[in-house]
């Protein structure tokens, strides 16, 4: 994703789509010739010595300078004060973990933990029902019906992030938006010019309803190509003995996916949880910093308010709930994965 | 014999329209126009004149017009936009095809201390939350006066997409039978040249789906370019996109024209890619 996206992209979006799949998919047709093969294959190529670690060198050495070197000195100016008198004269003032104990102590910096912890859980809640739902139907449509629904999803799935939330701001635009049109096509009152960005939560409605429409394609097309490699014999003998639509989800289909399930959670987890441009793109973290998401808030903190250490404790804090989640998610992809 | 007739039986009722089929592929029709409605509107909009844009009730039939388009490529400096945007996405990906190249080449066919560490070290990159290192990263460009500079934007973009790369070619890397290139060694191909020779156009394909997927986030990020290139001059067209709608107040229809510009090349890469992205990938990008 979303290509991400969610994507990116997703977006992002784009490196997990094969992944999540492949686990459930590959293993069984490949590992049986594979198996034989290997041991010897590895072995045999080997006259190397130095060379590999030179091919290895400049992938590690640009990890480093640009990747791991960043988030050391987030960690180091989270341990600074580097307000805009800092910031101009360009001096370090060390402050211990004032930045952290002031953050701790700050009731917004907890309402946006909350918020930002209960956006996810709801997102990703959302995303896995409506994808797996949209997964299964995928799986008993007609070839023509499927083409077209799946389609459909690609586009959704494709849309850059920065097009999709201009979309959106545009679909609920408060003059001439097609929201507000819908709404009164349907019956309701009160939507003459309803503004739809008004307060902080409906801000919040309009950036979820965009990240589920965005990273449903991406679990249901995910889930279709599971489910096309759980074999029909198997739904064949749950119909025969008389299981219903549910039952058969629960007891066949979902075992067979179940680390599909398990990998593609945290994976929505991770990407909701840091989700930048949808959040920031919509509304600029507003109204009054309602809108406001962990990344969001340090992108603020800092460029907004001058409060660059603090910004930077923001994220390091940031980093931890997402390295605990992300924990799981390793624990998840290292048990699948068995060649290493 | 009960259950061997009942079988094609029902197969057999089961074609004609009942509530269950109907039921499924209206859904599916319904969902279909859902998610595909905002790139349609997006698209619509885009070449709708400005008095059908700004109705109250939207017009679903009109007369298209780019006059919207033309006023989207107006902008200044749109045309310095395409061409960062261009630079910083093809520099990037072109920069990590060439490191992941050697480095994936090294973990699938080379037995070495470490790669498993290095392995591991690829696949906790890959997760890198970038959207939350802006600061830092910040800090970092301004001591090195690195601020609003594409060299830089290019460098973090191709850390960026260096996993993943990483990651997808030693599948591909590892899909290729060695017995191939030992072949050609024995043939009198040094090693470098079996590489050259037999495995490199074999990879084409893969190199191309992976260079794609590179582009794709490269073309789409927005929290790194947002932080660091705060100048018109160095920007690029993610950046004008989401700064387009303030600067035309409420010209919809130029707003469109803009999205559809900026998502285009993305949609037909993707498009084309889409079997890769679903599944198609993973007999290559997952398992080695």
């Amino acid at each position: 994703m979303t290509v991400d996206s969610q994507g990116t992209a997703t977006a992002d979006p784009q490196d997990a789509p094969g992944r999540a799949a492949g686990k459930s998919q590959t293993p069984p047709p490949s590992s049986g010739p594979k198996e034989v093969l290997q041991p010897p294959r590895g072995r045999r190529s080997l006259p190397s010595g130095l060379l590999p670690y030179l091919l290895v060198a400049p992938a590690l050495l640009s990890m480093a300078a640009l990747l791991l070197y960043p988030l050391i000195r987030n960690v180091i100016l989270s341990f600074q004060q580097l307000n805009r008198k800092e910031f101009i004269t360009r001096e370090t003032v060390w402050t211990g973990f004032d930045n952290y104990t002031e953050l701790l102590g700050d009731s917004h910096f907890w309402t946006v933990v909350v918020r930002s912890v209960v956006f996810t859980a709801v997102n990703v809640a959302l995303i896995m029902a409506i994808g797996t739902g949209i997964g299964l139907l995928l799986n008993r449509l007609g070839k023509k019906m499927r083409l077209v629904l799946s389609l459909s999803l690609m586009f959704a799935w494709a849309m850059p992030i920065v097009a999709s939330v201009t979309v959106f701001r545009w679909l609920f635009d408060e003059q001439f938006g097609v929201a507000n049109w819908v709404m009164r096509t349907l019956g309701f009152s009160g939507y003459e010019q309803h503004n739809w960005f008004e307060t902080g939560f409906s801000t919040l409605v309009i950036i979820l309803l965009l990240l589920v429409w965005g990273s449903v394609p991406f679990v249901a097309l995910n889930m279709y190509a599971g489910l096309t490699t759980v074999g029909t014999e198997l739904y064949e003998a749950a119909k025969m003995d008389g299981a219903s639509g549910w039952r058969t989800f629960w007891a066949v289909v979902f075992p067979n996916l179940k680390s599909f399930f398990m990998i593609t959670t945290f994976l929505e987890i991770i990407w909701i949880f840091k989700a930048f441009a949808q959040v920031y793109a919509m509304n600029q973290g507003g109204p009054d910093r309602g809108s406001e998401t962990l990344p969001v808030y340090a992108y603020i903190e800092g460029v907004g308010q001058f409060h660059y250490g603090v910004a930077a404790a923001i994220s390091i804090l940031t980093i931890v709930m997402l390295i605990a989640v992300m924990s799981f998610y390793f624990r998840l992809i290292l048990k699948q994965e068995e060649e290493l | 014999m009960s259950a061997t007739t009942q079988t094609p039986q029902k197969l057999r009722t089961r074609k004609p329209l009942t509530v269950g089929t109907v039921a499924k592929n209206v859904s599916a029709l319904v969902l279909a126009v859902v998610f595909v409605f905002p790139v349609y509107w997006m698209f619509s909009s885009s070449l709708k004149p400005q008095h059908e844009i700004m109705t109250k009730d939207p017009v679903f039939v009109f007369t298209p017009t780019l006059e919207n388009y033309t006023t989207a490529t107006g902008v200044d400096l749109f045309w310095t936009y395409v061409t960062n945007s261009l630079m910083v996405t093809i520099g990037a990906v072109l920069l990590a095809l060439l490191v992941a190249l050697a480095a994936s080449f090294a973990i699938a066919r080379m037995r070495f201390k470490g790669r498993k560490g290095i392995v591991l070290i690829v696949m906790l990159a890959q997760m890198a939350p970038w959207e939350v290192m802006v600061i830092a990263m910040y800090m970092i460009s301004r001591e090195n006066d690195m601020l609003n500079s594409i060299p830089m934007l290019t460098l973090v973009y191709f850390v960026m997409v260096l996993p993943f790369t990483i990651w997808t070619l030693r599948g591909f890397i590892a899909a290729v039978p060695v017995e191939l290139e030992e072949a050609a060694q024995i043939d009198g191909c040094t090693r470098g040249q079996a590489f050259r020779k037999v495995i490199f156009p074999l990879l084409a394909p893969g190199l191309m789906s992976t260079s794609l997927f590179g582009f794709i986030t490269a073309w789409n990020e927005f929290a790194m370019i947002l932080m660091l290139n705060k100048d018109k001059e160095s920007q690029t067209l993610t950046l004008w996109l989401t700064q387009f709608q303030t600067a035309f107040g409420s010209d919809w229809g130029a707003t469109m024209a803009a999205s559809t510009l900026f998502a285009l090349p993305v949609l037909v890469v993707f498009l084309f890619l889409q079997r890769k992205a679903v599944g198609g990938m993973t007999a290559g990008a997952v398992k080695g």
